[in-house]
């Protein structure tokens, strides 16, 4: 099973719920990797969706695309990296219409990115559904030099941009789509314990 | 009274001081011998004369300098002043209430002058005469919000008031304590609260929301909050904390008298007439522990506050490690006595310290 039962935690942090059907006029479904199963089971739950359906599916080496395609949405779009699908997402932000479901599944990063577009075009995040499936990774930015760091799987973790030791907080912004990172070794430098996977 | 602005820093060499008369006016926030965290709001309509609580917005002798270290924080990081774009009216709103509040409390020092929408500000102790139209962005050097926040001491956040909710969506900050405006803005005030242990599971926060969101115009209201700071750093922001968290190791039981400061924040809130916005101005006060100590109030009443505060709450401030010595030195100023109630000073009824 993809899912993962996040602790309770800070009133920051987002919480993910099970995508249900909603009525609409149209469904924008934006997926990574495992999100691909939450889709499915959206589809089985009620398979007219699809007739209205958008997905733009990341497959991030996983191999979902063919189950996808089969469920006959209205269009379907498979890119190889989130942000080689941003225009295309933008583009169809832009030109949706009233009565628009949007679903977001998959990784905290996509969903939290996609969450940041929809709200860029105005749809309001508490009518945005979301799911989490498949690695808990997380997209860290970095409070010193303000770079993200994607798909951080370690407490702490090097900074991918200026290579500061940061420990990974639960506060977690929406206008940036991650998480804070925070120099672990300010007060005692060098002293950096061993990083720890992530809720382990 | 004309006020001698003092010539220092509050980084690098770390020249700040306070005379007797900052000393005695400081804003002590314990006024019991004890704390743990509520909502300790008042209305914010003046206090005794002299006072941090007389005026709408202080001005004291820190003013020239403070004003210089935003100027130099700014230059450094300009992420540290942001307005989301609905936020402009705010910051009109905000650029008149400072202007007002300051030429009618401060009238030696600032002058405002007003001819319809053509306005004339003089603010003599930063050297500024400059004429704008209100509410025309293209008249000032800056944005509203940030022309006049390089001009009043204390950090500035700007809340947008809608769906029963607060959104921290534009601020001035440059004098924190260690909370990141360019990671919090578009927050909600749960959100931005989010990492403060202990109080949202008193319903501090639920309280502290609804009493906010009732703020009227004309009826500002204030709070107390604390922390410590090795030094007298006024940016203590996350952004650098990789370069001052290390001063924190830097104290000794010869050097914590002047280098560990008491950081106190008034805050206050002001309703802002169009936008009905909320201005939250955090002024923030230092005071080194040992002119703390020539109150002997203080003195005995600090000692007694830091040695019983709860864990949770000398982690989130930051202070755990040093507490021990900071125990040391402040058990010296505590002679067992009881203390007046309230946070004034009470100079001419405490008695002295009977310690050796």
């Amino acid at each position: 099973m993809s899912k993962f039962q996040f602790p309770e935690s800070i009133k920051s942090r987002p919480v993910y719920g099970t995508l249900e059907p909603r009525p609409g006029k149209a469904h924008l479904m934006i997926a990574d990797a495992e999100g691909a199963e939450a889709i499915l089971d959206l589809a089985a739950q009620d398979a007219s969706l699809m007739a209205h359906a958008h997905i733009i599916y990341i497959p991030k080496g996983t191999d979902f695309g063919d189950k996808l395609r089969a469920l006959n949405p209205a269009q379907y779009y498979e890119g190889p990296s989130y942000d080689a699908s941003v225009q295309r997402l933008r583009h169809v932000l832009a030109n949706a219409h009233q009565g628009l479901q949007v679903y977001l599944t998959g990784t905290e990063g996509l969903m939290g990115q996609a969450q940041n577009e929809a709200m860029q075009a105005g749809i309001p995040h508490t009518s945005i559904q979301t799911e989490h499936r498949g690695s808990v990774a997380r997209r860290m930015q970095c409070v010193h030099c303000k770079g993200i760091t994607e798909d951080v799987m370690t407490d702490p973790f090097v900074c991918s941009h200026c290579g500061l030791n940061l420990f990974v907080r639960d506060h977690y912004s929406r206008r940036l789509a991650a998480y804070q990172g925070v120099c672990i070794d300010a007060e005692d430098p060098g002293n950096v314990p061993e990083p720890k996977e992530l809720y382990t | 009274m004309t006020i001698q602005f003092n010539e220092e820093t509050f980084r690098d060499d770390y020249s700040f001081y306070n005379s007797d008369w900052a000393i005695k006016r400081f804003p002590f926030p314990f006024h019991e011998d004890s704390y743990m965290y509520s909502v300790n709001m008042e209305q914010h309509r003046g206090g005794p004369k002299g006072s941090v609580y007389e005026m709408r917005f202080d001005v004291d002798e820190h003013y020239v300098s403070e004003m210089r270290d935003r100027a130099m924080v700014l230059a450094d990081d300009p992420l540290r002043c942001q307005s989301l774009p609905h936020m402009t009216l705010a910051g009109w709103d905000l650029l008149e209430l400072i202007m007002v509040s300051k030429s009618e409390d401060y009238p030696d020092l600032f002058e405002l002058h007003r001819d319809g929408n053509q306005w004339r500000w003089i603010n003599k102790p930063l050297g500024i005469d400059d004429t704008f139209t209100f509410m025309d962005e293209t008249t000032l050097p800056y944005g509203p919000m940030e022309y006049i926040t390089r001009q009043a001491q204390g950090d500035f956040c700007v809340l947008d008031q809608r769906d029963e909710m607060l959104w921290m969506d534009a601020g001035m900050v440059t004098t924190q304590a260690d909370w990141s405006l360019d990671f919090d803005i578009g927050m909600n005030f749960f959100e931005w609260h989010a990492p403060v242990p202990l109080a949202h599971e008193m319903g501090i926060f639920k309280r502290a929301l609804k009493f906010l969101l009732n703020i009227q115009q004309g009826a500002p209201a204030r709070r107390l909050n604390w922390t410590m700071t090795v030094n007298p750093l006024l940016d203590t922001s996350p952004e650098n904390y990789h370069k001052w968290g290390i001063q924190k190791t830097t104290l000794t039981p010869e050097n914590i008298g002047s280098k560990q400061h008491l950081r106190v924040e008034l805050q206050s809130f002001f309703r802002l007439p169009r936008s009905n916005a909320l201005v939250f101005p955090i002024r923030c006060y230092l005071c080194s522990f040992q002119d703390l100590m020539t109150v002997p109030k203080w003195g005995r009443r600090l000692h007694r506050v830091v040695r019983d505060l709860p864990v949770e709450l000398a982690t989130y401030k930051g202070f755990i490690d040093n507490r021990p010595m900071m125990l040391d030195y402040l058990e010296q100023f505590d002679d067992g006595l009881p203390t007046s109630r309230g946070v004034f000073p009470d100079l001419e009824t405490e008695p002295p310290l009977t310690k050796a």
